[in-house]
């Protein structure tokens, strides 16, 4: 392993969710060990019920987009993004439990690509010495 | 990232596996070439389709980084055959 990734998840729309599951994929692909939490919003997107409905957008996009690819379901594979980061190199994914707590969610609601309930300390000693980035 | 072969020794080059990743855009091919180095082995020359311009660009990345041979990139008609040896 050469260096780390550390990524906070804290929007739930497809489009934030993509951006992070390049970035994990991308790290990993490069040997890098991959850290991630999710907060509110992403982890509310992991919820195996919902994980494969669209998310939408975030507010940056302004304005419907009917003609553009981004706007369709499915157009944006953030999953599988994550999936394969997760085959081809070291990422754990962790659900912060306070954020389970504030969303009334139990783990077991959660896609099994998340790999545990997490506190934020373990979080940030996993991150240590790694760059942190909030998304 | 400078290749480390002439374009005539690289047309003479016969990768052990071709990968197509054309058709996907960033990260896919940079994924696919990660998946495929694998399964040729140390010596061996892995080639990736891609028709997105920067892959030969990161893929030279990734070799530097993760210590295999970016050997280089000849062009197919609406993509390019980016060429890397296994080093490790």
């Amino acid at each position: 392993m050469s260096g780390s990734l550390s990524l906070v998840l804290f929007s739930g729309t497809d489009d934030k969710l993509m951006a992070a599951a390049t970035l994990a994929a991308g790290a990993a692909a490069m040997d890098q060990q991959v850290n991630v939490i999710l907060m509110f919003w992403a982890l509310d997107a992991f919820r195996k019920d919902r994980i494969a409905t669209a998310h939408g957008l975030a507010y940056d996009a302004a304005r419907p987009r009917p003609n553009e690819p981004v706007e369709n379901v499915g157009a944006l594979p953030w999953l599988e993004t994550f999936r394969q980061a997760k085959e081809l190199g070291e990422m754990t994914i962790r659900a912060c439990s306070g954020s389970l707590d504030a969303l009334g969610l139990d783990p077991d609601e959660l896609d099994p690509i998340v790999d545990s309930a997490g506190g934020i300390a373990s979080f940030l000693m996993a991150a240590e010495g790694s760059q942190i980035l909030f998304i | 990232m400078p290749a480390t072969v002439t374009p005539s020794e690289l047309e003479a080059i016969t990768a052990a596996k071709v990968v197509d990743a054309r058709g996907s855009a960033c990260p896919g091919p940079l994924l696919e070439a990660k998946k495929g180095i694998g399964s040729v082995s140390v010596g061996s020359v892995l080639e990736i389709w891609s028709s997105d311009p920067v892959t030969k660009t990161d893929i030279g990345a990734w070799s530097t980084k993760v210590g295999h041979e970016f050997l280089g990139v000849l062009a197919g008609e609406g993509y390019e055959r980016v060429l890397v040896r296994r080093r490790k």
